[in-house]
């Protein structure tokens, strides 16, 4: 029998306008441990907006957020920095510093969250375990411009991972990427997830993507969560709006 | 037309009102835990080491040309003797600080500018937020302290290039000798001279890392905005320059006056 699993993330009536533009309308989710939740949604529906509120990057107007049983708008900022060492982010562009190597981008999490792991003197191991969890090991002293988009991602992917987070959460991962390392990159996560037993919002327009990672999938529309299932029951919906996005 | 005015009034305002929001940010958190040491250190070798040669060369060329220039008016009046007092209060007071500064504002300002912007647009400030990193701290405080703190040495050594500038043409024309010259401009600088002057390249420092951060930090979306924000760094920048350079001069003369 399966033993019901946790909520890790909940996020209750979340609203977020920008000038006259709301983009969320009262927004609600459930993440439960271990699973993968996918978010659709067509551009500037608010995808990218509703992690960042999750992760405190943006603020929202009203709702809450709670990230494992704390309410992320009302903690003080050493909380919030403590709680995003269980907190991975994917950005969509990667994201990495431009001015150091890749060693470098890999130990700057590590350094600044010492709390979680105290004081290390010696990062090597650490970082080569988040590179080699990517493959791409021999990748350690390269630069940011020397990396093709594919690695770039799988460095930032590294980055995430380093900190050994509970929860990753995914801005577009595999947006701008050819369909093979596309792939690699949805393997690449369902790896990551089977490893290290990570919960995981995926933020994407790529359905073959959410076929492959999803364990429940939600359709972001006007501002809410218009439609919640499997890839299978929301593919087999006959609401046009849901349609739209399988075609 | 008025309201076109009224409208572009409005905004001045409102940005005037944001930096100074900014800075008031910047006065806040410098004061308090952690601070970026190793960071600061590496600004202060970049702005300072990248901008050396340039000031240097610049501050160079501008002394040989004002000793140049002014040698035919005072020949005129037979007051060619006259020329390292007068050079030496002219860099020191004035053209020395204003010129390195207007030059930084160039190449420093436009440059935290377009970094910060860039940062942005790519969101790596967003990634060193999720870092456990105050951004503000990283990358802001300690520009505009690095920018604060090596602006006074670049214009001291400015104005010493400058000064040696002068100098070489004065030997070339009259054959007058090291000891000569520089006796002069030691006879006639004043401590009045000197240290307002230095004083307010401190200002100027701050001016400079102030709007370059600020127009990277809140750099709108796209790589034009990039661009936007490195030009408008150097543009605002510069005018901001000319501003604190008029009330130094006035509250110089004030203070100097009682």
């Amino acid at each position: 029998m399966e033993t019901k699993k946790e909520p890790i993330i909940i996020i209750n009536d979340l609203h977020k306008t920008f000038g006259t533009n709301t983009v969320l309308n009262g927004f609600n989710m459930i993440l439960n441990e271990g699973e993968n939740l996918v978010v659709m949604g067509k551009s500037g529906s608010g995808k990218s907006v509703m992690i960042k509120c999750v992760i405190g990057l943006e603020t929202p107007d009203s709702g809450s957020i709670f990230v494992m049983n704390k309410e992320i708008n009302r903690l003080e900022r050493e909380v919030i920095d403590e709680l995003r060492t269980e907190i991975g982010f994917l950005f969509q562009g990667s994201a990495l510093y431009d001015s150091m190597s890749v060693r470098e981008n890999l130990e700057f999490p590590l350094r600044r969250h010492t709390k979680k792991f105290g004081k290390i003197e010696d990062t090597t191991p650490l970082v080569m375990e988040a590179l080699e969890s990517v493959g791409l090991a021999n990748a350690i002293n390269l630069m940011p411009n020397e990396l093709s988009g594919g690695m770039k991602r799988r460095i930032a992917l590294a980055r995430t991972l380093i900190l050994k987070p509970k929860i990753i959460l995914y801005d577009e991962p595999t947006t701008g990427l050819d369909p093979i390392t596309s792939k690699e990159i949805i393997l690449l996560m369902k790896s990551i997830q089977e490893k290290y037993n990570t919960s995981s919002i995926i933020i994407t327009h790529d359905v073959d993507c959410a076929k492959a990672i999803a364990n429940r999938m939600i359709l972001l529309i006007d501002g809410i969560n218009y439609i919640e299932g499997t890839f299978d029951e929301l593919n087999a919906s006959n609401d046009p709006k849901v349609q739209a996005f399988f075609k | 037309m008025i309201s076109k005015f009224i409208a572009s009034l409005k905004s001045f305002l409102i940005e005037v009102g944001e930096i100074s929001y900014f800075a008031g940010r910047f006065f806040k958190e410098f004061l308090f835990p952690p601070y970026e040491f190793k960071e600061f250190l590496r600004q202060c070798y970049y702005i300072g080491n990248r901008s050396l040669f340039l000031v240097g060369v610049t501050g160079f060329i501008i002394g040989l040309v004002f000793t140049l220039q002014s040698r035919p008016t005072l020949q005129e009046f037979g007051a060619v003797s006259w020329m390292a007092s007068m050079v030496s209060v002219s860099i020191i007071r004035e053209i020395g600080p204003i010129i390195t500064a207007l030059i930084c504002a160039g190449r420093i300002g436009s440059g935290i500018g377009a970094e910060l912007g860039s940062m942005k647009v790519t969101e790596q400030i967003d990634a060193m937020e999720v870092s456990g990193t105050n951004p503000f701290k990283y990358l802001v405080i300690t520009r505009i302290l690095a920018t604060t703190l090596m602006l006074p040495l670049l214009v001291i050594f400015g104005d010493v290039l400058a000064i040696y500038g002068s100098y070489l043409v004065e030997n070339v024309k009259d054959n007058v000798s090291f000891q000569l010259y520089f006796n002069q401009v030691f006879n006639i600088l004043e401590f009045s001279d000197i240290v307002p002057a230095t004083i307010k390249t401190f200002f100027f420092g701050f001016a400079i890392g102030l709007i370059g951060c600020y127009k990277g930090y809140y750099c709108k979306k796209g790589t034009a905005g990039v661009g936007k924000a490195a030009n408008a760094a150097v543009v605002y920048t510069s005018m901001l320059l000319f501003v604190i350079d008029f009330i130094a001069v006035f509250v110089t003369n004030i203070f100097y006056k009682m």
